[in-house]
């Protein structure tokens, strides 16, 4: 069942397979890890059906190894994603996401009088709740929550 | 605690809020004094606010210090364009400490990452004022001659006021009761009654002055203002309820004490101003001292 819905992306041979992707997310997760700026193969597929998550995204990456501190950045919008970490058509790894204590850029902080949002400042958030998304911005102090949370990129 | 930034009141801990009381009541016995000699204090404050700022200037002249810096970002570089971290790096090339008041929340933060000379954070928009506790901490103190196991009444606006949050942050070390007296829009926000639950504090919420002020004591003040409010109708029916009048205080204990931030508009009736209950104007008088016993302690003096 589970191979059938990975034929429908095509295989690759060497890279990274990114697979329970929310599929409304699927485009922030690409920003996130700047697969839009990068030069390797990049196929996806969109809204297949998936038990878990209603609609999912499956994102592969030819050529491409990620750091688990890079990989942990689209713990914000795709916290159940997993990878399969591919060596000649074959998955010789498999990875989850882990949701960072702390999250520095990525996100913008959802109050308009915080210095991240009037200056060029990075920002950093201590994130109180990792599967509902809520983060505290370490600048302003206040609460930046799933409804609100806005990718910067 | 010497050459750390003073930017939330949560920078310092129990021992730490004591030990600057300590201080303060030092140099409430000898305010004036030559330790701050040959040292240059930097007053940024990028929005006016009078009162804060003279308040660390009188800290600083009596101690012998130097003040430089602007009362207003209107007539610095900033206005020209400047990054806070440009003015901040250019500053503590002249100064040894920088006090900041700053109208964007989190300036102060940003501030004293930046700054190779610590910052004391002077109010950073709504955000924080860690100074406003501690000499509110200082007056309970003084008033109460201890700060365990008080009843203290905070009135008015508890969703925005900073100073509220900041002072019932701090005073959760010491086991203290808590009544909030506010409109229903103005109520604690939940955040701080989840953080008081998980002490095991006790607080009780009313929405008007209640028959339990005789068990107060400190009624801490402060403004109920018309722009909080979605529904101006809603303002004109609370706007009387949360004044403060002498009649109020007949009851109350002989140790209560009446503080409130400054400045006042109309929250307490000017009857109550020759009651020896009130305390505001002290209060005001121990930020002096206060600001001296932070300053000297984060120089290391
Ligand atoms: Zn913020």
């Amino acid at each position: 069942m589970e191979q059938s819905k990975e034929l429908k992306v095509s295989a690759i041979k060497d890279g990274t397979v990114i697979d329970h992707i929310p599929a409304n997310n699927l485009f922030r997760v690409i920003s996130i890890l700047g697969l839009d700026k990068i030069d390797n193969h990049l196929t996806f597929g969109n809204n297949l059906d998936s038990k878990k998550l209603g609609h999912k995204a499956i994102i592969k990456i030819s050529d491409k190894f990620f750091e688990d501190t890079e990989i942990n950045k689209i713990a914000l919008v795709a916290p159940q994603a997993k990878l399969n970490i591919i060596k000649d058509y074959k998955v010789i790894e498999k990875k989850v996401v882990n949701v960072p204590t702390e999250i520095i850029g990525i996100a913008k902080c959802v109050n308009p009088k915080c210095i991240t949002n009037n200056e060029n400042v990075t920002t950093k958030f201590k994130v109180l709740d990792g599967n509902d998304v809520t983060l505290k911005c370490l600048y302003c102090e206040k609460i930046t929550d799933k409804d609100n949370l806005v990718i910067i990129k | 605690m010497k050459n750390r930034s003073l930017v939330s009141i949560e920078d310092y801990t129990k021992d730490e809020i004591l030990q600057i009381l300590d201080r303060a009541a030092e140099f409430e016995k000898k305010p004036i004094q030559t330790i701050l000699n040959g040292y240059v204090i930097a007053s940024l404050f990028f929005e006016p606010s009078t009162r804060t700022r003279l308040s660390f200037e009188s800290a600083v002249n009596k101690l012998g210090g130097r003040i430089i810096g602007f009362s207003d970002s209107g007539s610095s570089s900033v206005k020209k364009g400047e990054s806070l971290n440009d003015t901040i790096l250019t500053v503590a090339n002249y100064s040894d400490l920088i006090v900041m008041r700053h109208p964007i929340e989190g300036a102060a933060k940003l501030a004293s990452e930046v700054s190779p000379v610590p910052v004391v954070n002077a109010g950073d928009g709504a955000n924080q004022h860690p100074t406003q506790t501690l000499l509110d901490m200082y007056s309970i103190l003084k008033t109460q001659g201890t700060l365990e196991n008080l009843n203290i009444f905070l009135v008015g606006d508890l969703k925005y006021g900073r100073t509220v949050h900041s002072l019932l942050m701090a005073m959760s070390h010491f086991n203290t009761t808590f009544n909030f007296i506010s409109p229903e829009e103005l109520k604690m926000p939940d955040e701080y009654k989840l953080y008081l639950d998980n002490l095991g504090l006790k607080y009780y919420e009313h929405t008007d002055f209640t028959k339990y002020i005789a068990e107060a004591d400190i009624v801490y003040m402060t403004r109920v203002q018309r722009e909080r409010f979605s529904d101006p109708m809603e303002y004109e029916k609370v706007k009387n309820v949360y004044v403060l009048r002498n009649s109020m205080l007949e009851n109350t204990k002989s140790n209560m004490k009446v503080l409130h931030p400054l400045p006042r508009v109309n929250e307490i009736h000017q009857d109550v101003d020759t009651n020896e209950k009130a305390y505001y104007f002290q209060q005001a008088l121990n930020g002096v001292y206060t600001r001296q016993a932070i300053i000297a302690t984060i120089l290391g003096l």
